[in-house]
């Protein structure tokens, strides 16, 4: 279980002679890491996220998952969307067993599937339709889908931005924390910035026009991680500030994004500083410095 | 006037409810019903006096309730019904096969396939405003047998709405469950098997509903076509021996297999259908 990525120089256009909506993205991933995407809305971190699932191809430049090469979707490394995107036609057991069936993977299905509804807590829930479950249970199951494929990368698209803060704070941890169990490698995009640090080994920050990787920032906390701990607190101060100088850096730069974002997490309005990007922490990182 | 409620009142109120349900339930399965049918069979019952009671239309006061009702149970108990009924069954059974055989894969494509909407969009729509009963001079040219031609009319008739249903309900799926497939890596006959007949199955039963209703009732003039078997023959028979009292009875027994017939249908849509769930 766990899985490297190497995101070997990805340039997209989504028409030919278009502009590009990213630009030469490198980077590389250990397996059993976890790297948060954070960055204005439209810089292009659900478009990579859905080319490292293999549901898009870039333009240029290739995704390899312990060195193989993406060029389709694939059960291995799937995908948590923002919508659990349940079929209302099976019940929450079905729901669960799905990517099993897809894949044509039936053996000791059942054993699986309970082991899964174990492991998120729903055991009592089998027979339910996913409809009449609350939002953060319906997320749940999809994590027990995506999770009973045994999956070596799992890649999450906002799963958890239309949750109240108590269901999104503990499905952060639960998710971190099975995924740290099992050795599996997170791709996590969000727009919340406590959410990147509570779950991400690294945090990279993304400019736009074109999607660039602006910064990227180790984070070392032990699991889990508080919001109220002050090393924290620090962290997202500095993260601030990356992200700041990621919005100041575009050639439109809209204070008000940054303003947004400050007010949402009731923090910092003026950072302290700004890390350079090849300092993170101490660590290398192979991103390439794109500004 | 005091309007004090007491503990007591509040702990008989849910003794209370159950009774308030049943007695709701009572009603609306059995009394309700009951009244419909019964004003159904007053005005009946007056429209058959009315006839009698005219001179000029004497002759067909078969038609009430007091001939055709004893007249519809000897039908029954001598067992002629079903020789007559199984006939009809069998043509409008194998015509609405032949249609959901064509128009649910037809359906399906048509509602996957944007171009092909655009290209079948005004032959369709044409075919399907052509009353069922006009294809009848061709259908006798087309088939060597009379049942064939009769089946072939239900065809028509039954298969435009499963086919537009199935179009639409196709085109209704969430893009979502698709791109779940496509992340698990779901090939497309896994996805049509799990995804797209599950997720359209409600639709088809709801436009095999309403092409039933309309075969039901092309049946009775198809079968006036050359056949010696079936109600629309056994219909015209009655016409032609003046037993309008068995022409009533066979029109009540047509109302009463159509509306049998839609009840399956109508059980089968909330077993598989999954919109409705609470």
């Amino acid at each position: 279980m766990g899985a490297s990525i190497q995101i070997n120089g990805i340039t997209h256009r989504f028409s030919g002679k278009g502009p590009n909506v990213l630009e030469n993205l490198v980077f590389d991933m250990a397996a059993g890491r976890s790297t948060a995407l954070i960055g204005e809305s439209g810089c292009g971190k659900s478009t990579l996220l859905h080319m490292l699932a293999g549901l898009m191809l870039p333009t240029e430049g290739c995704v390899r998952i312990n060195g193989q090469q993406v060029t389709k979707p694939h059960p291995e490394w799937n995908m948590m969307f923002q919508r659990p995107g349940l079929y209302p036609w099976l019940n929450v057991r079905q729901n669960v067993a799905l990517g099993l069936q897809f894949t044509g993977k039936t053996e000791a299905l059942a054993q699986r599937v309970d082991e899964m509804l174990a492991l998120v807590g729903l055991s009592d829930k089998g027979a339910a339709r996913p409809q009449d479950l609350s939002g953060g249970q319906q997320q749940r199951v999809a994590l027990a889908r995506s999770l009973a494929v045994e999956p070596d990368v799992i890649l999450l698209d906002e799963p958890f931005s239309a949750l109240d803060a108590f269901t999104r704070r503990n499905l952060q941890l639960e998710v971190r924390h099975i995924a740290r169990e099992k050795n599996i490698t997170l791709v996590l995009v969000t727009h919340d910035i406590d959410e990147a640090l509570t779950m991400g080994d690294s945090v990279v920050v993304m400019g736009r026009n074109p999607g660039t990787f602006q910064s990227v920032m180790n984070i070392d906390l032990a699991y889990p991680r508080n919001p109220i701990d002050p090393k924290f607190a620090k962290l997202r101060e500095d993260l601030m500030a990356r992200f700041k100088h990621s919005v100041e850096g575009q050639p439109q730069a809209r204070q008000t994004s940054f303003d947004a974002i400050a007010n949402n997490t009731n923090k910092i309005k003026t950072p302290a500083h700004e890390r350079p990007l090849d300092q993170n922490n101490g660590r290398s990182s192979s991103l390439p410095l794109n500004r | 006037m005091s309007h004090s409620i007491s503990s007591a009142d509040i702990a008989a109120r849910p003794r209370a409810m159950p009774w308030i349900k049943l007695r709701r339930q009572l009603m609306g399965k059995i009394a309700y019903p009951l009244i419909g049918l019964a004003i159904l069979l007053a005005f009946w019952w007056f429209g058959g006096y009315l006839i009698a009671s005219n001179p000029a239309t004497q002759a067909f006061a078969g038609f009430a309730p007091a001939q055709a009702l004893p007249q519809a149970w000897q039908l029954f108990i001598s067992g002629t019904l079903m020789g007559t009924v199984l006939p009809s069954l069998y043509r409008i059974g194998m015509g609405l096969l032949w249609a959901i055989l064509v128009a649910v894969p037809v359906g399906i494509l048509v509602g996957a396939s944007p171009v092909l909407r655009q290209i079948t969009g005004f032959p369709f729509q044409l075919l399907r405003m052509v009353s069922p009963l006009a294809w009848m001079p061709i259908a006798v040219l087309a088939f060597a047998t009379w049942d064939g031609a009769i089946i072939f009319l239900i065809f028509m008739a039954a298969l435009w709405p499963i086919l537009f249903s199935t179009a639409f309900a196709v085109q209704r799926i969430d893009p979502m469950y698709f791109k779940i497939a496509r992340n698990f890596g779901a090939s497309p006959l896994a996805s049509l098997q799990r995804l797209v007949l599950p997720a359209i199955a409600p639709d088809i039963l709801a436009g095999f509903r309403l092409a039933l209703g309309i075969a039901w009732v092309v049946l009775v003039p198809a079968e006036y076509l050359g056949v010696t078997s079936g109600l629309g023959y056994a219909i015209n028979d009655a016409r032609d021996i003046l037993a309008y009292d068995l022409l009533a009875a066979l029109v009540l027994i047509i109302g009463i297999i159509g509306y049998l017939l839609d009840s399956v249908i109508v059980m089968l849509i909330r077993y598989l259908g999954w919109q409705n769930s609470d």
